[in-house]
């Protein structure tokens, strides 16, 4: 069974001045999958993943989400459906984790008891303690900071989830806890997720299916597992290496 | 949002004690005749002569004394601002109607036509003279105004609306050919200037019982060029028939020696106003009896000034708010139309306050509409700067995030924008707010009362003490606000998020 795509991309092309953020990307993204968007420093992988919710307008092509053209007009709308979590966690500084986890919640007017029990929920998956809820985001650790930012992107229980590189500047030791947590959450939750990430680990450690980007054009999309069976002993770091050389030959 | 909240809190608290002080003046002066003067010693006698007299007739009495200038004056009493002021012939016809060489007859019947009345004539000549020091005049035997011309040395220091008006300095200096360049300087200063040697020649009255206290000699006006200043009441038409008859009590009353006594007790006993009017009346026997003059207790006096002067401060203050920030936040998105309104507002900035307030007398009258005015116009830049700064500084990458998650702009703005440009825009009001407290001393000029009164009039009337009633009180303003302002900040915003 072919698994139904809630996120496509065709023939999708974004240019600023002189280069190509994206050129001609076509993608389907596997509902419930976790794909990884793998790549240098402008590579387009974070235009990719801003075009997906709408902050990034493409040039030409058309994307498609939740089965239909993403409709500019009705952002807000369509946002709340993907949860968006970013480098730096992007926590809001003025409000403590709790307000900034149940932000839009409160927006959407869910009733108290609603917002706790699902408050609940996720801090068990992301193994939060509740004591770090009354802190401002200055006073977490910057694990903690990633789960809170990860806990408000699930707040509303997203359909799809845009990860743009969150779990860079953590420890690798910390990296590990909370990529066995991203997991969990996923398990429990399954949204397709869109990860852009620079680490070859971290991609293979969490997706389904790798893609690895390079000057705006898609240069290699194949399932984590058929990667592993391909090269089944190579570091990680070497196989990115190995496929960014390959792809220039 | 905790932050929001108690900001708005502190906002609607300012806005009740604004209305609380606002309050108990507003019908303070109900049917009252106002009587004004402006900023120089003779003016303020001559007003409290005039209030006195008519309290002594059972006259209700508000007095205006210390107005800015001819100009603002003479707009208030012709919009019914005041309704008396002493004034000169010399300074209707040349400064005001600006038709020098008018008889008495053809002065009379111009201000007629504008529901004016001069008809009491005080009994005095207050010419325009020139003033150097004794010492000066001996040693270079300068004795006649055209004398000056062979001293091209000397400096020359008027006060500015000598320096500035139509039969001012310009047209003496071209009448007696003096090569000489003349700066400006508080007609209050000039003789302490002359006195330090910093200052040679400056403009003065030949009523002006300070001459002989700086040993100081007027020259001969031997070209005729100052016209006559006779001493008027100027009296708006309107005046209560009644009134308009004791006042005609002081035609003819004041001769120049007896202005000149009365100048000089005032400058040299170290008397008030008040008191050398209080005794001329009785002496002259105008007015009977043992003198009534009410005194206020000094704290009972600075506490009105400082209630007006906070009064004026947080009106402007909280209307500025009420314009600027809103107006801020919703131009923040369109650059261009932010830099705009940035560069009216500092324009307005650059506008001094005395002549901004000049221009809203004929727009809204004297008192305190004017001096909320231009205080609200001064409060704009701090508050609308701020409130800019705050908003552009948001980083950028919680802007995307707050845009990322679904929040429509409005809630980007209020949930996130906004809270986090809160200790900014904050600040722009703490800025703006003790801008106001100093500024608003100049309020004095147009009426307006508060702080700046007792400066000014201790400023003409060369009182320390009285300046010091009025700058102490000011300065201790200005940190007292500042100390609420911080309070403020600690209550609602954050440690990690204060300025």
């Amino acid at each position: 069974m072919v698994p139904m795509s809630v996120l496509s991309f065709e023939s999708v092309g974004k240019r600023y001045v002189d280069t190509f953020a994206l050129d001609k990307v076509s993608l389907k993204f596997a509902a419930g999958s976790i794909t990884a968007i793998i790549g240098r420093s402008g590579c387009g992988k974070s235009s990719l993943l801003k075009i997906c919710n709408g902050l990034v307008v493409p040039d030409s092509g058309s994307v498609e989400v939740f089965g239909a053209p993403l409709d500019y007009s009705n952002l807000p709308v369509l946002r709340r459906r993907m949860g968006y979590a970013v480098q730096r966690t992007g926590l809001f500084p003025h409000l403590n984790a709790r307000a900034n986890i149940i932000m839009l919640a409160v927006l959407e007017a869910w009733d108290e008891e609603a917002i706790e029990l699902r408050l609940q929920e996720l801090l068990q998956l992301t193994q939060l303690q509740k004591e770090q809820l009354d802190k401002f985001p200055h006073q977490l650790s910057g694990g903690q900071q990633q789960r809170v930012g990860l806990c408000r992107a699930m707040m509303l229980r997203p359909e799809i989830l845009l990860l743009d590189e969150p779990f860079a500047a953590i420890d690798p030791i910390t990296r590990i806890d909370i990529h066995r947590q991203f997991l969990a959450l996923h398990k429990a939750e399954p949204t397709t997720a869109v990860l852009v990430t620079h680490d070859m680990r971290e991609a293979m450690r969490l997706a389904d299916h790798i893609i690895v980007m390079e000057q705006g054009r898609v240069i290699y999309s194949k399932t984590t597992a058929a990667l592993k069976q391909d090269s089944p002993e190579q570091d990680p770091d070497e196989l990115l290496q190995s496929l960014l050389v390959e792809a220039v030959q | 949002m905790r932050c929001r909240g108690t900001f708005l809190s502190g906002f609607s608290a300012c806005i009740l004690l604004a209305i609380a002080l606002y309050t108990p003046l507003v019908n303070s002066s109900s049917a009252a005749l106002r009587v004004a003067s402006k900023t120089f010693p003779e003016s303020y006698i001559l007003a409290e002569i005039t209030s006195q007299l008519l309290e002594s007739h059972g006259f209700k009495v508000e007095r205006k004394t210390g107005l800015g200038g001819t100009l603002i004056a003479y707009e208030a009493l012709q919009n019914g601002s005041i309704d008396i002021y002493p004034e000169y012939t010399g300074t209707l016809s040349q400064a005001v109607l600006r038709q020098p060489n008018m008889t008495r007859a053809q002065l009379s019947s111009a201000l007629a036509s504008r529901n004016l009345n001069l008809e009491v004539l005080l009994g005095f000549n207050n010419s325009y003279a020139i003033a150097i020091s004794r010492e000066i005049a001996q040693g270079r035997n300068i004795e006649l105004i055209s004398d000056l011309a062979q001293h091209p040395d000397l400096v020359f220091g008027f006060s500015l609306e000598f320096l500035n008006r139509g039969d001012g300095w310009p047209v003496l200096k071209s009448a007696y050919q003096l090569p000489q360049h003349a700066s400006g300087i508080e007609h209050a200063l000039a003789y302490r200037a002359i006195e330090s040697g910093k200052l040679d020649v400056t403009d003065a009255y030949t009523t002006d019982g300070e001459l002989d206290a700086y040993d100081l000699r007027l020259l001969e006006d031997d070209r005729s060029f100052f016209p006559g200043y006779e001493a008027v009441l100027l009296t708006r038409n309107d005046l209560p028939e009644a009134a308009a008859v004791v006042l005609h009590s002081l035609h003819d009353s004041i001769d120049e020696p007896t202005m000149r006594s009365l100048n000089r007790r005032l400058a040299d006993e170290n008397l008030e106003p008040r008191e050398v009017a209080s005794q001329f009346l009785r002496t002259s026997g105008l007015v009977d009896g043992p003198a009534t003059v009410a005194f206020t207790g000094t704290a009972q006096r600075i506490a009105n000034y400082t209630l007006v002067h906070l009064k004026l401060t947080l009106s402007a203050l909280f209307l500025a708010c009420l314009v600027a920030i809103p107006l801020a936040l919703s131009l923040a998105r369109y650059s261009g139309i932010s830099r705009s309104l940035l560069y009216v507002t500092g324009l307005i900035q650059t506008v001094p306050a005395l002549a901004l307030l000049a221009l809203l007398i004929p727009l809204v009258g004297l008192g305190e509409a004017p001096a909320i005015i231009a205080l609200f116009l001064y409060s704009l830049l701090p508050i609308v700067r701020n409130t800019l700064t705050g908003i552009f500084n948001v980083d950028p990458l919680l802007k995307e995030v707050a845009a990322g998650m679904g929040l429509t702009p409005a809630q980007q703005l209020w949930k996130v924008e906004v809270p986090l440009a809160v200790p900014t825009i904050l600040a722009g009001v703490k800025t703006a707010a003790i801008i106001s407290i100093g500024t608003a001393t100049l309020a004095a000029f147009v009426g307006a009362g508060g702080l700046g009164e007792p400066i000014i009039t201790g400023l003409t009337l060369n009182d320390h003490r009285l300046i010091l009633e009025g700058a102490i009180p000011a300065a201790l303003l200005a940190i007292v606000v500042e100390l609420l302002f911080e309070g403020i900040e600690r209550a609602s915003i954050p440690a990690h998020l204060r300025v």
